[in-house]
């Protein structure tokens, strides 16, 4: 049973989160000392990956430098990239394993760690099945961790199940781009922003999550450029919106159909292109036929006229992009929802050239590269399926395996959590995932990691769900491993290594070799370094979708990246996809797919009135396992806000700063309220980077869309009621209840 | 950095405080960040505005303090308070029409942007020019600057009937009706 050994307030009291503020040395001292070097890297948060230098003396990182030779973002850096050299030397960091025991966690040998981790998820495969245990990834994690995790669930553990928490980033628009354009990258470089005439940024806080692409679209409207912005919230981005859509929570695919109604009706489709270049263009016409304005008005709570009016810009721009993230991706229907964005770009024409297409912007830091190689249940490595013959075949000859010895397809994130509740799956070993803040439906999350007969996390840090484990296998972060990512423009990337894990703490790659070699599988893992994995990758990509054969570390850093595919070394890399209408599926062609309207999956009734929509804030990253650390990064949001229209606090007698109980079909969240005229006032929206009773996700609920499998954290039912402020707490809303930072 | 100058663009800020965090990495005064960040009105808009020093032709903070410790170099930029002069009276802060110095009393010194003096020297622009993810604030030649922008910058500002000059730039927003903030405003609903 992988219950926490203490209570959290004693967890957090040894493990944190504490708050960091000054560099090592202090900030006399690293001001006075030079650096002993620079090294040029890459932010670890989100998907743009920022370019970004790092200070370092004495093996500590004490500071950074902006890189404003990287051509992405020439020096830019959002406040975690600012701040985020604050997660090295932390005194929460974990130096040494550590095992479970009555009271607490000990600290223990890395034989002894690495010897039990092996031995307790052999036992469950010998007693249940190899099947039995699941592995968990992360999308922050450098490729050559990817596919050395997907190699080793399958051949070192042999179970089928693996996937990743990019599974509950944007898995939804990588299924959709693949059915609709075959192939999962998105398909211009950002420098193609400011090229295009018209813009639209559906369900983006891009100002928010990221920052960057903020100046490539005030970039496109110096250019003349109109900008349009689809969300339930007037995001910062909006300051600058020629046009608004108030779209309603989970009414994408309709106000996207309505969109297209109009082009077609007003004859502003690209008739050569959709002919030479697509299928299936009459049945999506015909489905939209019936999405007219006033019809779309009416289920999305846009005006007929401004769906009139991003029609006409849209449909009228020689160049026309498309950019698109989570708000749009979190559906049970998500796939239609982003199948709508790319139906209304191939309808017009607007792909495959500078300044045109429809563009997913990838949250996490390797989310592009994460899902590429292997640690993705359905897929091996080079974006493979792993049901296609050939790939096993090759693959299989690749790692000296028999192909019939390669396990298929398992479960998603989400379903082998269900799988765990269900006693179906008994042993877990997960890495860099903190499913018990980051998953829907929380309370569901810890009954099933109190399920466990064995729970193994690799990490840093002891985050809100290694509080469940049985053995932590102490990790390190992005800056001790070399290796490389691919960021959301499809730009592989080279991390480079900046310190020494501290203490006993071991690199990843270095734990789960170790760990491969206790199960007695060593013989497949022969990687003395990272270099190794990274080459052992390229030929397992070669000839793949994701074709990595003509990476190398060294052209990386030469060439500031490479956009894949790079077939050969002397192969240029592909910044732009479909160029002169070449898609990716055997016919050459691009799919039209009819996007139907479905209802989500947890619908508004009398007594769950509102829309609870959640998503990020500036200051934080996912479920905050670096970045609740990060002094600086804290105060500047202490803890989550409830987002209410004064319309509807009015309803409620509810003012700005006044406690409010969000209760949804699953739980009860009680947080101070945030009263602002930028929200639709039939939604509410909670930032979910918090854990225990601030954790947003408490609320939300499982539904998962049915080809993705993404849970649906943008639409949820709820009510909301204004809460006594308990006595003793002051009055300005100012929380300090269980699992705070 | 010759040739080179500040331009901010208030309409451009999406609020998120790189600025802030960036200024205080600074090697001259790391630890404290000297730039300055609003919310306008939060209740009805998410609009932002950063500030930092002007550096005025003739720059009222120095002219108000009595102890003569603000001083203006001959490249235009006025510098932070001289520790062994300043007396923390806050006159500079008082006097300052863009409300830029801030007093530090437990450190009894008047800390202010000094345009990364130490950066621009060496050839590095300003961390938060830099930094900034909007270009809300840049740190271009003119030249670039008018390439980049289609807004006009201005330096001249009016205080009722005084006029101040400034070495930084600010850019205005091209003319432009009255502004609907409310998210209602742009929602139909059905006719009741």
């Amino acid at each position: 049973m992988a219950r926490p050994p203490q209570s959290v307030e004693e967890l957090i009291r040894i493990y944190g989160p504490t708050l960091k503020y000054v560099p090592p040395g202090g900030w006399t001292q690293s001001a006075l000392h030079a650096e002993d070097k620079l090294v040029k890297t890459h932010c670890c948060f989100c998907g743009q990956q920022c370019g970004i230098q790092l200070r370092v003396r004495h093996n500590e990182v004490i500071g950074f430098e902006p890189w404003e030779e990287f051509p992405f973002n020439r020096g830019m850096l959002c406040p975690k990239g600012v701040k985020r050299y604050l997660q090295g030397s932390h005194p929460d960091r974990l130096l040494d394993p550590l095992i479970r025991t009555e009271s607490g966690f000990r600290k223990a040998s890395w034989d002894e760690a690495l010897q039990t981790t092996a031995i307790r998820l052999k036992e469950i495969q010998d007693r249940n099945g190899a099947d039995s245990v699941a592995v968990l990834g992360g999308a922050s994690l450098i490729s050559e961790k990817s596919y050395l995790l997907g190699k080793f669930a399958r051949i070192a553990l042999g179970t089928r199940h693996i996937d990743y928490n990019g599974r509950l980033c944007m898995v939804s628009a990588g299924t959709a781009y693949k059915l609709a354009l075959g192939v999962d990258r998105n398909p211009n470089p950002w420098s193609d922003i400011p090229q295009a005439q018209v813009v639209i940024v559906a369900g983006s806080n891009v100002a928010e999550c990221f920052p960057i692409t903020t100046d490539y679209l005030w970039r496109m409207r110096d250019n003349g450029g109109k900008l349009i912005v689809v969300d339930p919230r007037r995001t910062p981005i909006t300051r600058n919106a020629d046009l608004y859509l108030p779209v309603k929570p989970g009414m994408d695919t309709a106000l996207f159909a309505g969109i297209l109604h109009v082009v077609l009706r007003e004859g502003l489709e690209d008739r050569e292109f959709i002919e030479h270049y697509t299928t299936g263009f009459d049945a999506v016409a015909d489905y939209v036929k019936q999405w007219d304005p006033l019809r779309t008005a009416e289920a999305t709570g846009v005006s007929p006229q401004a769906i009139e009016k991003a029609a006409l810009w849209f449909g009228s721009a020689e160049n026309a992009m498309a950019l698109h993230a989570r708000g749009v991706e979190h559906h049970s229907h998500g796939v239609e929802n982003v199948l709508s964005i790319i139906n209304l770009c191939l309808a017009t024409g607007n792909i495959g050239r500078p300044g045109a297409g429809p563009n997913m912007i990838t949250g996490q830091g390797n989310g592009q590269g994460g899902r590429e190689h292997g640690q993705k249940c359905d897929q091996l490595p080079g974006q493979r399926h792993i049901e296609d013959p050939a790939a096993r075949e090759y693959v299989a000859k690749v790692w000296g395996v028999d192909p019939d010895s390669l396990p298929h397809a398992g479960l998603s994130a989400m379903e082998i959590l269900e799988a765990i509740h269900r006693g179906e799956i008994k042993g877990l070993l997960s890495i860099c995932f903190n499913p018990l803040v980051s998953l829907p439906d929380a309370g569901y999350i810890r009954e099933a990691l109190n399920k466990l007969e064995f729970f193994g996390v690799i990490d840093f840090f002891l985050s809100e769900t290694a509080h469940h484990a049985d053995v932590v296998l102490a990790g390190s972060l992005q800056e001790e491993e070399e290796g490389i990512v691919c960021s959301g423009e499809g730009r592989v990337i080279k991390i480079n290594k900046a310190v020494d894990p501290p203490g006993n703490a071991r690199g990843d790659s270095r734990i789960i070799v170790d760990l491969a070699r206790h199960l007695g599988k060593g013989d497949y893992f022969k990687f003395p370094s990272t270099r190794e994995i990274f080459n052992e990758l390229r030929v397992a990509s070669k000839g793949g979708t994701a074709d990595y054969f003509g990476v190398t570390w060294e052209r990386l850093e030469k060439e500031m990246g490479l956009f894949w595919p790079v077939p050969s070394e002397d192969h240029p890399g592909t910044p732009r996809l479909f160029e002169g209408g070449h898609f990716k599926h055997p016919d050459g062609k691009a799919h039209f797919l009819v996007a139907e309207v479905r209802p989500g999956g947890d619908p508004l009734d009398p007594d769950y009135p509102l829309y609870l929509t959640t998503g990020r804030v500036v200051s934080q990253f996912l479920s905050g396992t670096q970045t609740r650390r990060i002094g600086p990064l804290v105060d500047q949001n202490p803890e989550p806000r409830v987002e209410i229209h004064p319309e509807l606090a009015a309803k409620h007698g509810i003012a700005n700063g006044d406690l409010v109980t969000v209760t949804s079909r699953r739980a009860s969240v009680t947080l101070p309220a945030l009263v602002v005229r930028t929200i639709r006032p039939d939604t509410v929206f909670i930032p979910y980077h918090w854990p225990g009773r601030k954790s947003a996700n408490n609320l939300t609920h499982r539904t998962l869309d049915p080809r993705s499998k993404i849970p649906e954290y943008k639409c949820s039912a709820c009510r909301i009621a204004k809460a006594e402020t308990p006595a003793g707490m002051k009055p300005n809303g100012e929380l300090n209840v269980l699992g705070g930072r | 950095m010759h040739g080179y100058e500040f331009y901010v663009d208030p309409s451009r800020c999406i609020g998120c405080e790189s600025c802030v965090n960036a200024c205080g990495e600074c090697g001259t005064h790391r630890g404290v960040s000297m730039i300055h960040l609003d919310f306008i009105d939060r209740e009805w808009t998410t609009a932002s505005t950063p500030m930092v020093c002007m550096h005025c032709e003739d720059p009222a903070c120095a002219q108000s303090c009595p102890a003569d410790a603000i001083k203006k170099g001959e490249d235009g930029v006025v510098r932070s308070a001289l520790k062994p002069r300043c007396i923390a009276c806050s006159n500079c802060a008082l006097a300052c029409p863009f409300g830029v110095p801030k007093v530090k009393i437990e450190m009894e010194l008047m800390m202010k942007c000094d345009m990364c003096y130490d950066r621009t020297s060496v050839g590095l622009r300003p961390m938060c020019a830099t930094v900034c993810p909007s270009q809300a604030l840049m740190y271009v030649t003119p030249a670039e600057a008018a390439r980049l922008r289609r807004d006009r910058p201005v330096n001249t500002f009016h205080f009722g009937s005084q006029e101040v000059k400034t070495k930084v730039f600010m850019y205005l927003p091209q003319g432009s009706d009255a502004l609907d903030v409310d998210v209602v405003k742009d929602m139909w609903r059905p006719e009741e």
